[in-house]
Formats: C-alpha cells, sequence, structure tokens
C-alpha cells in the first residue's frame, strides 16, 4: 500500500478529529466513527471497572469457605451481575464498539461507516440498555445468574428481573446497528483495489462477528423478552403447568449466547492476525484459510449450543449430535492458532507491549480451547458441568482470549487513536503482570472444579479453601496489572511524546494517515495496489 | 435498490391481498378442518409475510446479496427450529442398561436405520 500512501495527499495533522470540535456536544452529537468510538471506549471502561468491582467482592467472600462478608442472597447478586455486566456491556462491545468503529473505515479507505447516524444511534441505544440494566441495583439487584434460565427467572425469582429484561433487550440493539453498520460498510464501501482479498484479517474478524450479531441478536432479545412477559403476564411459554417447557428456553438462549462467545473473540483472533503480522514483519501465513475460518467459526457456532444443555434434560441423542459437532468449531479456531504460530516462523520477530498481549493470548486461548473440547465432549461434561472447571475455562477464552486481544488492540492502536506515544517498559511491566495474575486467578479453578466445587456457591469445604485463596490472591495480582494501564496511558495523553503517522512501521491503510488522524480520514480515497501484510516489500524499500 | 420505480398500483395491490388473506385466515378458524388447521393457518401467514418481504421491504428489486442475507435469517431460523425439534422429538429415546454395559438400544431401532448399540 505504499504507493497509496504518496497518492492519498495527507491534511495538516492539528486537523485531527479530537481537535475538530469543541464542547459536550461536539462530542454528544458527533457521527465521526472515531469520537463514536471513544464514547464507547469510555463507557465500557466505565462497565468494566463496575463489573471488575463485582468480581472484587466475590473473590473476598470465596477466601474462607464460610460465607462470612456477603450473605447467599446478595452472592447470588454479585456474580449476576459481574456476569451480566462483563458480557453484554464489556465483552460484547469492547473490541467491535470501539477498535472496529475507529479502525474499519480507516483500514478500508473509507470516510466513514455506511451510516453514521446509526453509529451515533447505536451507542445512545447502548448507553440506555446500560442505565436501564445498571438501574437494576437501585431496584435490590437481580440473582438470576447472567442465563436468566427459567423456572427460576419467570417464576420464582423475586428480584428485578423484568428490569434486567428490559435492559438486556434494549442493549441488544445495540449490537445488532454495530453488526448492520459493518456488513454494508464493508461490502459497499471498500477502497478502489481493495479486495476481498486483501482485506485485512481485522475487517474479517469483524464480517464475521457482524453476521453473528445479526442473525443471533434478535434470537436472544426475543428470549429475554418472553421471560419478561412469562413473569408479567404468565403466557406459559417456558412454564410446563401451561403447555411450555423451561428447557425450550435454554434453546433458544444459548442459540444466540454460544455464537456470542464468538463475537467475543472473533475481533480479539483479528487484531492478533495484525499483530502478529506487524510484529514478525511477514505475510499472514495461508491468509485465505485464517480469514475463511472466521466465517467457519461464525456458522459453526451456532450449529453447537446443545453443548450447554448436556444435563438439562435435553435428550441424549440430541446431545450427541451437539458433542460431534462441537468437536468441529475446534478445526477453524486451530487453524489460526496454527498460521499465527506459523507466521512467527522464521519472522522478525521484535517484542513490543502489543506483541506480548499476543503471547498471552496465543497461550491461554489454547488452554481456553482445548478444555472447552473437554467440556463439549458429552460423558466428561456430566462430570464438571457447573462446577469450577466450566468457570476457568470459560475466563481463559474470555479474558485469557478476547480481553488480551482486546489490550493487544489498545497498545496497538494507541498512538494512532490518539496521536501520543505511552511508555513501553510500564505497559510490558503490566502485560507479564496481567498474565502472571490471571494464571494464578484461574488455573487453580480448573482443579478445584475437577475435585467437584460447583460454581455459584459461597459456602463450600474446608478442602478446597487453597484453591480459593490462590485464586483470591492472583485476583489482586492480575487487578493490579489492569490498573497500570489506566495510569500510563492517561499519563501519556498528557505528557506523552507525540506519536508518527506509523510507530510500528506497520503495514495498512490506517497507518498512512497522521495521528490522529484527520477529521475525514482521507482527502482523496487511496487506491490500493498489493497485497495485505505485505512486509518483505516494506522490507525492501527499507533496505 | 431505492432508485427502482414501483408504480402504486403494486402496493395497493399487495394490501388488499393481504386483507383478503387476514379475512381468509378468520373465516377458516371457523371452520373444523382438524390437523389441517394449524397447517392452513401456518402456511396463509407465510406467503403474507413472503408478499411483505419481497414488495413492501424491496427485496424483489434487491440486489442478488440483499436476497442472501434475507435467506440467511430463514436458514439459520430452520436451523434453530430443527435442532430444538430434533432434541423434543427424541427425549423417549432412553439409556437402557443391558447385561453387558451401557448401551442405546430401542430408540435406533425404529426406522432410523442407526443399528442396536451405540456403546
Amino acid at each position: 500500500m505504499s504507493n497509496t500512501v504518496a497518492a492519498a495527499s495527507r491534511p495538516e495533522p492539528d486537523n485531527n478529529y479530537l481537535t475538530a470540535g469543541y464542547g459536550l456536544k461536539s462530542w454528544l452529537l458527533t457521527t465521526d466513527h472515531k469520537r463514536i468510538a471513544i464514547l464507547y471506549l469510555i463507557m465500557i471502561s466505565v462497565f468494566f471497572v463496575i463489573g471488575g468491582l463485582f468480581a472484587v467482592l466475590i473473590r473476598l467472600e470465596l477466601l474462607t469457605p464460610a460465607g462470612d462478608l456477603v450473605s447467599s442472597d446478595t452472592y447470588n447478586k454479585l456474580f449476576t451481575l459481574h456476569g451480566l455486566v462483563m458480557i453484554f456491556f464489556f465483552l460484547i462491545p469492547s473490541i467491535p464498539a470501539v477498535m472496529g468503529n475507529f479502525l474499519i473505515p480507516l483500514m478500508i479507505g473509507a470516510r466513514d461507516l455506511a451510516f453514521p447516524r446509526i453509529n451515533l444511534l447505536s451507542w445512545y441505544v447502548f448507553a440506555i440498555g446500560g442505565m436501564t440494566t445498571f438501574a437494576v441495583v437501585l431496584f435490590g439487584g437481580v440473582d438470576t445468574g447472567w442465563t436468566f434460565y427459567t423456572p427460576y427467572s419467570s417464576t420464582y425469582s423475586k428480584t428485578a428481573v423484568g428490569l434486567t429484561a428490559i435492559g438486556v433487550f434494549i442493549t441488544g440493539f445495540s449490537s445488532i446497528l454495530t453488526g448492520l453498520n459493518f456488513v454494508v460498510t464493508i461490502h459497499k464501501m471498500r477502497a478502489p483495489g481493495l479486495t476481498w482479498f486483501r482485506l485485512p484479517l481485522f475487517v474479517w474478524a469483524h464480517y464475521a462477528t457482524s453476521l453473528i450479531m445479526l442473525i443471533g441478536t434478535p434470537v436472544v432479545a426475543i428470549t429475554i423478552l418472553l421471560v419478561f412477559l412469562e413473569r408479567v403476564f404468565g403466557v406459559g411459554i417456558f412454564d410446563p403447568a401451561l403447555g411450555g417447557d423451561p428447557v425450550l428456553f435454554q434453546h433458544l438462549f444459548w442459540f444466540y449466547s454460544h455464537p456470542a462467545v464468538y463475537i467475543m473473540i472473533l475481533p480479539s483472533m483479528g487484531v492478533i492476525s495484525e499483530v502478529v503480522a506487524c510484529f514478525s514483519r511477514k505475510r499472514i501465513f495461508g491468509y485465505g484459510f485464517v480469514a475463511f475460518s472466521s466465517l467457519a467459526i461464525a456458522v459453526l457456532g451456532f450449529l453447537i449450543w446443545g453443548h450447554h444443555m448436556f444435563t438439562s434434560g435435553q435428550s441424549i441423542f440430541a446431545g450427541m449430535v451437539f458433542s460431534i459437532l462441537t468437536m468441529l468449531v475446534a478445526i477453524p479456531s486451530a487453524v489460526k492458532v496454527f498460521n499465527w504460530t506459523a507466521t512467527m516462523y522464521k519472522g522478525s520477530i521484535s517484542y513490543e507491549t502489543p506483541m506480548i498481549y499476543v503471547f498471552g493470548f496465543l497461550g491461554l486461548f489454547t488452554v481456553g480451547g482445548l478444555t472447552g473440547l473437554f467440556l463439549g465432549a458429552l460423558g466428561l461434561d456430566v462430570h464438571v458441568h457447573d462446577t469450577y472447571f466450566v468457570v476457568a475455562h470459560f475466563h481463559y477464552i474470555m479474558v485469557g482470549g478476547a480481553i488480551m486481544g482486546y489490550l493487544a488492540a489498545l497498545h496497538f492502536w494507541w498512538p494512532k487513536i490518539t496521536g501520543k506515544l505511552y511508555s513501553e517498559a510500564w505497559a510490558k511491566l503490566s502485560a507479564i503482570i496481567i498474565f502472571i495474575g490471571f494464571n494464578l486467578t484461574f488455573f487453580p479453578q480448573f482443579l478445584v472444579g475437577y475435585l467437584g466445587m460447583p460454581r455459584r456457591y459461597h459456602v463450600y469445604p474446608d478442602e478446597f479453601q487453597i484453591f480459593q485463596v490462590l485464586s483470591t490472591a492472583g485476583a489482586s495480582i492480575l487487578a493490579i496489572g489492569y490498573a497500570f494501564p489506566a495510569f500510563y496511558l492517561t499519563w501519556s495523553l498528557f505528557r506523552g511524546k507525540a506519536a508518527p503517522a506509523n510507530p510500528w512501521n506497520a503495514k495498512g491503510l490506517e497507518w498512512t494517515v497522521p495521528s490522529p488522524p484527520p477529521k475525514h480520514n482521507f482527502d482523496t480515497i487511496p487506491v490500493v495496489e498489493e497485497e495485505a501484510y505485505d512486509y518483505s516489500r516494506l522490507e525492501e524499500e527499507v533496505v | 435498490m431505492s432508485a427502482h420505480k414501483i408504480p402504486a398500483r403494486i402496493y395497493y395491490l399487495i394490501f388488499a391481498t393481504l386483507l383478503l388473506l387476514t379475512m381468509i385466515t378468520v373465516e377458516v378458524a371457523f371452520y373444523d378442518i382438524g390437523i389441517l388447521s394449524f397447517p392452513v393457518a401456518l402456511g396463509i401467514a407465510c406467503f403474507k409475510s413472503t408478499l411483505v418481504i419481497l414488495y413492501f421491504m424491496h427485496v424483489r428489486y434487491g440486489t442478488g446479496l440483499t436476497g442472501l442475507f434475507v435467506s440467511a435469517g430463514f436458514i439459520f431460523l430452520a436451523i434453530l427450529m430443527v435442532f430444538t425439534l430434533m432434541d423434543l422429538n427424541t427425549r423417549d429415546w432412553q439409556v437402557q442398561p443391558d447385561e453387558s454395559g451401557i448401551s442405546l438400544a430401542a430408540p435406533f431401532d425404529h426406522g432410523y436405520g442407526i443399528g442396536k448399540q451405540l456403546r
């Protein structure tokens, strides 16, 4: 894309999106995809802190086998709110709504997303959904777990299930609008010459993610709405006494919520592709396979939801079918991991902060993915179902995978987003602390789960205490690791050195514009004449 | 797609058809047609929604890509329904122990040709 650099005339660096307007109104009514990304960044960061505080209370309670910090009811509400906030208000929007919003138009040579006003609307819908759900805390909380399982949620729970359902229902529309915007943008607004197989894999990953958002989110929105209607009007969809079926809820819920795991991890995989290629100075090995593996994960992800229901009363035959299909999704996931590793082979690897996070991702995602196969195996799952083994597996994918990818993205594109460089030394230290803290937190949970400790209990037998103490100690380290970026990234905003347009010497259209980017990205739409990640040509040019 | 000029009479025609089909749905509900009542009502509803999608939502005049995305919605809805019904319709296929251990016996003998025992 080096030829395109010259083709795209560069506006004055001062005329960037951050200085294009001042005042609250210029932010709250903006239709600039970059500013909307910043709005999302601020909001999801707040939700991450809130979700983290719930986790702190959970971990403190579990330090001792007795329920001595909070009551069992409060504990139920804590893990429910932790799950709700982290999944619906942090993990799902994290990379798509922040990084995707900011980067997709820049990566494809467009001046904005296809529907800028809908993009802003999605943020407002997200904010309203978030506030509604968070208002639940004021109404005494909700105790169903983030999964809202019926009949407890629809019939028995005395907590604010209805309000929570409305909040999640509203938030779903934000996700749908974002997905719709991405799909149309990627189809219609690619720069001349930017064919599908020249697209950055970050864009491919977001395309696959958007498909899941579009297809799956309406299902969960309607399902949660049905729970609301069941509670308020007793319509009987999930109540056997009225001809309903509680297991039907699980089918509808997991039809979305299993693919939702891929909403959370696929964008992260897109980030890993970008960072691995940049810091290995090589084109991604097997580009086409990595691109199509994203689509394969998106499609196969819709065929395997029943592996969450092996002990629910689902038929054994259905369980066998879902178990077999679950094994299939490991293939495209493994394709990605092997291809990233092959990309690094004989590459000129450098160990900047984003790459440290990539190494963390590769190890943790592999552990999380392989233990997922344990849980997908019909026989073994029966023994570890609803134990800490599941909690550990899930967090290895979501925290070890998705958040590691999010942090890699934040550090990789921070100079582009803010125009400032952060302290590499502090950032590397933070990445290492997070990796250590994460493993100390969640690896003991594999062991205690395998030994039989169920999840969602705040009182437990004495013999499990050592594992819970280790886990809480790890969580403390993890919290310190997460706090670091809040300080050194904020510090960089005020005291950091100005970032050049391309601080990593990376390939991609986003690196051809100044940091931070101008308001309209490109004065003239670039023409793309080379493959993605053509680092060999870049190296020749440098020589 | 949006540039495609659709005569107003098409909209009126579709609207009239939808009203007619609604009346037929109501009328049929008063007749006892046994097991056909559900498929007839569902068939009319599907036909009506097809008309709305094709004409009011302009899919008939859209690109193939639009059609593909609309189809994808229905394909994934079919996946949801087929897999959920697969569970529902096989819940009485129980695990039955025999003298040599656990086997999935009886259910697989009846018309599916999957064999007597899966260990």
